[in-house]
């Protein structure tokens, strides 16, 4: 009962850390290797949730398609349900032969998945799971995480010129061309939220929805047109024309085998889980819910997200490369800098209410 | 137990005890910032001696991240994001751009070096420069803050939008003339 309501009040992820922060006090007797020791432990944290997420969602993803076109799925490894699946995946990949095209640039070629992976694990540091708990909580947190996401488009790009081939380059300029694009009317997005909670610090902006509305009823077209960016940020259908199987091969991955390929891969599923996350954050209210233990709230959103995306991908069709640009520029952005102006004359009008 | 728990205590404390003589602090601020300004001194060097462009824009990325990290070791956490997000999302254009011109069958030889005279005269103007700027750091009336001020952005963002509105839209108007002038000039004006 005392350990309920410990959780109630500091939330389950804040209630282990706060055991495993006495045990390590226990041990060593000292707060400085205590503290050291916990921020060892936040980033093995992190690690995890990344690598299991990527576990949970191929699986997720193939069921979740079977299911969209009326199949079964995976259902022979692992019983019934092929719940082994993935694993049979990852040894299929780690098995695999590690094949260096030739001509290509060794170094930056070899360098290309293992910095997508950088941004992609980093951003993870700010994102606030539960109130208190946050690797880095820093006041301008929501524009240091984009800033750092969007370093992802160098990894792609000098992978895709690194490889020495025509689909693969094509694949690291588009890119580019979509990536940056999408950035705009994202951060652009996120601005109105910005300025309703009055902080770029993230559990600030948590904090702010539990007094008011969630920000999907106060922002309905920033949601909108943040969703839409995020599905051309983690280059998923029906925005995947940096991979675009039909046409280019896979992209700058073309030319990557095994386990560096596994590297693309586990970034993909990084990101998916990432803007997830940030979409609960920033318009779903976080942690913030009745009954039920913060943490718990913020899964349930978070995989209810994850779903929403899986959902977009197996009903799209992959859309053209000039329509997705244009798109961008001449319907999402004019949106989302109308949604800041009409955000600033609510503000203000509000003052006189 | 008790006993093995008592001889970790001692250890943890002797170790601890041994940096009480210095200040560990400072000299934990001060290896960071050696670190990251001797990787951007040496991510500065490649841009200018890798042979192959792209490796000399990934390069210039390096050292642009190195200096970002050296705002946020002083605790500017925001001109080290707009440091990231301006130079970092620029590099990528950037790298398009050379090998959009340079593309040829062999990158390795698309950043080449010139001869000694232009050595000689890169050096005399980038001292010329270290010079100026140097002039301006001492004689200028403006001095860093006594402590790192925090939360930054309000105040800037406070100064852009009141005393300094006039420059801000002007630059911004600026950067618009900039633009539409790089689209014709890659359009050709005449384009029906």
């Amino acid at each position: 009962m005392e350990l309920w309501n410990a959780i109630m009040e500091r939330g389950v992820v804040g209630t282990a850390a706060e055991l495993l922060h006495e045990l390590f006090m226990l041990i060593f007797g000292s707060e400085l290797v205590a503290g050291i020791l916990m921020k060892c432990v936040g980033i093995g944290a992190i690690l995890g949730l990344i690598s299991v997420a990527a576990i949970v969602f191929t699986y997720g993803e193939r069921k979740v398609c079977a299911f969209m076109q009326v199949r079964i799925g995976p259902n022979r490894v692992g019983g019934r349900y092929g719940l082994l699946q993935p694993i049979a995946d990852m040894l299929k990949l780690m098995s695999k032969e590690d094949i260096i095209p030739e001509g290509c640039d060794r170094v930056v070629w070899a360098l290309g998945p293992m910095l997508l992976f950088v941004p992609t694990a980093l951003i993870y540091a700010f994102f606030p799971f539960d109130k208190g708990v946050a690797l880095a909580d820093v006041n301008v947190g929501i524009f240091l995480m984009l800033a750092i996401s969007s370093q992802a488009v160098l990894p792609f790009l000098i992978s895709g010129y690194a490889s020495n081939s025509k689909y693969a380059f094509i694949g690291g300029m588009r890119t580019v061309a979509q990536m940056l694009s999408y950035e705009a009317p994202m951060i652009f997005s996120l601005l109105g939220v910005v300025m309703l909670s009055g902080s770029m610090r993230m559990c600030d902006i948590v904090d702010a929805q539990s007094q008011q509305l969630w920000f999907i009823l106060m922002q309905p077209i920033a949601f909108v047109v943040f969703v839409i960016s995020a599905t051309a940020e983690t280059n998923r259908v029906p925005f995947d024309l940096v991979e675009g199987e039909a046409e280019i091969v896979a992209g700058p991955f073309a030319e990557y085998s095994g386990m560096r390929w596994a590297l693309f891969f586990l970034a993909e599923y990084a990101n998916l889980l990432s803007v997830s996350i940030l979409t609960t954050v920033f318009f779903l209210g976080g942690w913030n819910g009745p009954f039920l233990p913060g943490a718990v709230w913020f899964g349930l959103k978070v995989l209810a997200m994850v779903f929403v995306f899986m959902w977009f991908r197996w009903t799209f069709p992959r859309t053209r490369i000039d329509q997705m640009l244009a798109f961008s520029w001449k319907i999402l952005l004019p949106l989302a800098l109308a949604n800041v102006l009409f955000t600033g004359v609510g503000i203000y009008a509000r003052q006189w209410f | 137990m008790d006993a093995v728990l008592g001889q970790v205590h001692g250890l943890v404390a002797w170790a601890l005890s041994l940096a009480n003589d210095y200040d560990v602090p400072s000299l934990i601020e001060a290896g960071v910032f050696f670190l990251f300004a001797g990787l951007a001194l040496l991510f500065a060097c490649g841009v200018v001696f890798f042979r192959n462009v792209v490796h000399s824009a990934l390069s210039l990325t390096a050292t642009f991240i190195c200096v970002a990290c050296l705002y946020l070791s002083i605790g500017a956490e925001f001109m080290g994001a707009v440091q990231i997000l301006v130079y970092g999302g620029a590099v990528a254009v950037l790298i398009v751009m050379a090998i959009m011109l340079t593309r040829r069958d062999d990158m390795g030889h698309s950043n080449p070096s010139r001869g000694l005279i232009h050595h000689v005269m890169a050096a005399g103007v980038t001292g010329l420069f270290l010079l100026g700027m140097a002039a301006v750091a001492i004689f200028s009336p403006f001095r860093s803050a006594a402590q790192p001020l925090g939360d930054a952005a309000p105040g800037l963002a406070d100064l852009m939008l009141t005393h300094y509105v006039l420059p801000f839209e002007v630059i911004a108007v600026l950067l618009l003339i900039a633009m539409i002038g790089a689209i014709v000039l890659a359009k050709g004006a005449d384009e029906r």
